[in-house]
């Protein structure tokens, strides 16, 4: 319903689950926005919505798969990628997005995060960065700044934190992109090339964690948070993500920091099949006209 | 080089690639592993051969990740498996129960060795038969065949795809070092000789399709990724919608058909084999090589004029225990010889409920018992 009481429906609400709501995500938490972005980046594309997958780990914005109306997984904490992994291989027709948080993404399935970006393996990651673990009440978490006070550093972090861009872009990631939840139509346009590329496309997302991060940390509201992102973020078109660190209440370097084409996983598997096998209909043929089949254009 | 497609013949094999190779016939499209002696052959005979069959081979960073990608190639429509050994299958547990949770059907080969942690890598143990059994945190039923051949591995990897389809579940294969490192002829049917279960899909369609509502057998019919369906699957507790509810009512209602749709169908799931138990004195109750050491035992014990049987568990979980229950009333002891520092032995104890003795022989790894250990046993029972 909108808010002059209207029951006007978008084209993204086809991909959403309503008789799920309402969500479990808090006033002023960014996941919701987020997940707005990916939808209806997906509308805009003409990607056979039945050939989408979302998969998801454990966590505030693992909770994402649950609400959205395509074939969807909510995982083990830190596995999406590596379920997401024997989905797309075995069906290379599916058009595989990995949308977690985090902790779930970088801690306990950082492993995984890297390799697969090693591999170039086609598929989307959203990873929504709230900087803490929220689910469980607003923990230290890999991205967490230093000073930053959570739950399990109450006097002020002292670990040193994760660049999430440098990290996916030094594994090998060919897509590597920045935005906050305010940054929306940005956001939008960002996943939709995303979806409309191949290899491993990475976007980190911003996003306020009010209720339990902000709190901590000067920002109480939903707004506080949103307000900090306009007045801090900076938009850096191919800034090295080496650069691109978040300091606590710093500078937000945002934009498209890594676009390159390099053969895929299933590229280069392809190429050895041929090589093994001779020049003959292989399965890895099969799986490049799958994927191209796939790979749609834009509206 | 020529594509070769499913072998027929007979082959000189081990038990490890007589495993892959009973994946391949099973009709397993998919392998994600993790190199881990002793089970690596398993893996490596997929790299060689998936290709030519059209399949995907690929090599992980670790067991949890095969473990999570070979459900989700399973999602995917296809059928999937992976090989590994202790360490590596105490990995696997987590992702083991997610394959539970979401009734995914896949199968997962643990060549045992020696633990605990890393052991003897390169020597046999049993250690992990209650791990099969309780591995993964929560209630839950499991399925785990137990192969003393490379025949069997070869047979048994089939039986476990199918009882993987019909049931939706993970299905174990608890091979052990000797067994999986054993070279021996191994006889592979043409396919059309090999009954393959076939995955059950919806018969409704999309819209009206309720993912995780069972059919008589409590089974739920599966629909892939990718085929309109539009699912929701998680690893929370759920409804027959595949939506979390987090109630004691919803636990109580999908745990129990999880544990149920096995042990309900337990007669149509459990292979044993018996010698001359019927008026045994005393039985010998062992599996994978354990069972093939004692059946040696049984031999030598007969002649010398003693009643002994032998009861070969092909599957361990669920467990045989109406038969065991049986025979315990007819027989005196049981002698269960496995190389761990005793598992079975307590499900054979508590099915003989005190009707017959139950004696532990056991062995800490590193071999197999020796033949006379456990004709020492059975003489001592009948004194």
């Amino acid at each position: 319903m909108n808010d002059d009481g209207s029951e006007q429906t978008q084209e993204m609400d086809q991909y959403l689950r309503e008789d799920r709501m309402p969500h479990i995500w808090c006033p002023g938490c960014g996941i919701g926005s987020v997940l707005h972005c990916f939808l209806s980046a997906l509308v805009k594309t003409d990607i056979d919505a039945d050939k989408v997958c979302v998969v998801s780990g454990i966590g505030c914005t693992g909770r994402a798969a649950g609400y959205v109306h395509l074939d969807s997984f909510h995982t083990t904490h830190g596995r999406a990628i590596p379920f997401a992994t024997g989905l797309k291989l075995a069906n290379p027709e599916l058009q595989v997005v990995v949308f977690s948080g985090d902790g779930d993404l970088v801690a306990i399935g950082g492993n995984h995060l890297i390799h697969a970006a090693r591999r170039n393996i086609d598929m989307t990651i959203i990873c929504v960065n709230n900087f803490n673990y929220g689910m469980t009440g607003g923990q230290l978490g890999p991205t967490t700044p230093l000073d930053a006070r959570t739950a399990t550093s109450p006097s002020g972090n002292y670990e040193r934190p994760f660049n999430i861009p440098y990290l996916a872009a030094a594994s090998g990631a060919t897509y590597v992109a920045r935005w906050t939840s305010m940054h929306v139509r940005r956001l939008e346009q960002t996943i939709n090339e995303a979806l409309l590329k191949r290899g491993f496309k990475f976007i980190e997302v911003i996003a306020p964690c009010p209720t339990v991060y902000g709190r901590m940390n000067r920002q109480p509201t939903g707004m506080d948070q949103m307000r900090y992102y306009q007045e801090n973020s900076v938009i850096q078109h191919g800034a090295d993500p080496k650069d691109v660190d978040i300091d606590l209440n710093g500078k937000i370097i945002v934009g498209k920091f890594i676009d390159i084409d390099l053969p895929t996983y299933s590229d280069l598997q392809l190429r050895v099949e041929q090589k093994a096998f001779g020049p003959e209909e292989s399965k890895g043929e099969a799986v490049k006209k799958k994927a191209a089949t796939a790979a749609s254009k834009s509206k | 080089m020529a594509r070769r497609g499913p072998l027929v013949g007979e082959f000189f094999m081990n038990g490890d690639i007589a495993c892959a190779e009973g994946g391949i016939s099973a009709g397993c499209r998919f392998f994600a592993g993790y190199p881990i002696t002793p089970a690596t052959e398993v893996a490596e005979r997929m790299a060689a051969r998936l290709p030519e069959v059209g399949g995907t081979f690929i090599q992980m960073e670790d067991e949890l990740g095969s473990m999570a990608a070979i459900l989700g190639a399973s999602w995917a429509g296809v059928k999937s498996m992976t090989s590994t050994s202790g360490p590596g299958f105490s990995l696997m547990m987590e992702n083991l129960g997610l394959g539970i949770m979401l009734e995914t059907p896949c199968v997962v080969a643990n060549i045992q060795r020696a633990g605990p942690s890393t052991g003897l890598p390169t020597l046999t143990g049993q250690g992990d038969m209650m791990q099969a059994r309780w591995g993964s945190h929560g209630p839950y039923s499991i399925i785990a065949l137990c192969p003393s051949s490379p025949q069997e591995c070869y047979y048994l990897t089939i039986k476990a795809f199918n009882l993987s389809e019909q049931y939706r579940l993970p299905v174990l294969v608890m091979a052990d070092e000797i067994v999986g490192h054993m070279s021996e002829k191994v006889v592979i049917p043409p396919p059309e000789d090999i009954p393959l279960t076939p995955r059950r899909q919806p018969t409704t369609p999309p819209g009206e399709y309720v993912p995780f509502q069972p059919d008589e057998d409590l089974v739920p019919p599966m629909a892939n990724a990718g085929d309109g369906y539009r699912f929701h699957v998680t690893g929370l507790t759920h409804d027959e919608r595949g939506y979390p509810v987090m109630t004691a009512a919803a636990q109580d209602k999908l745990v129990r058909r999880l544990i149920d749709k096995i042990e309900v169908n337990k007669a149509d799931i459990i292979e044993i084999e018996e010698d001359g138990t019927e008026d045994a004195d005393v039985i010998v109750c062992s599996y994978g090589i354990s069972a093939r050491v004692s059946q040696y035992a049984v031999e030598l014990a007969r002649g010398e004029g003693i009643k002994v049987g032998m009861l070969r568990l092909i599957t361990v979980w669920p467990f045989p225990e109406e038969r065991i229950r049986q025979l315990a009333r007819q027989t005196k002891t049981f002698i269960v010889p496995e190389i761990n520092s005793g598992q079975i032995v307590l499900e054979v104890e508590r099915c003989a409920g005190g009707k017959a003795e139950t004696l532990l022989l056991p062995h800490m790894g590193g071999s197999a018992h020796r033949p006379e250990t456990i004709l020492e046993a059975i003489r001592s029972a009948v004194k």
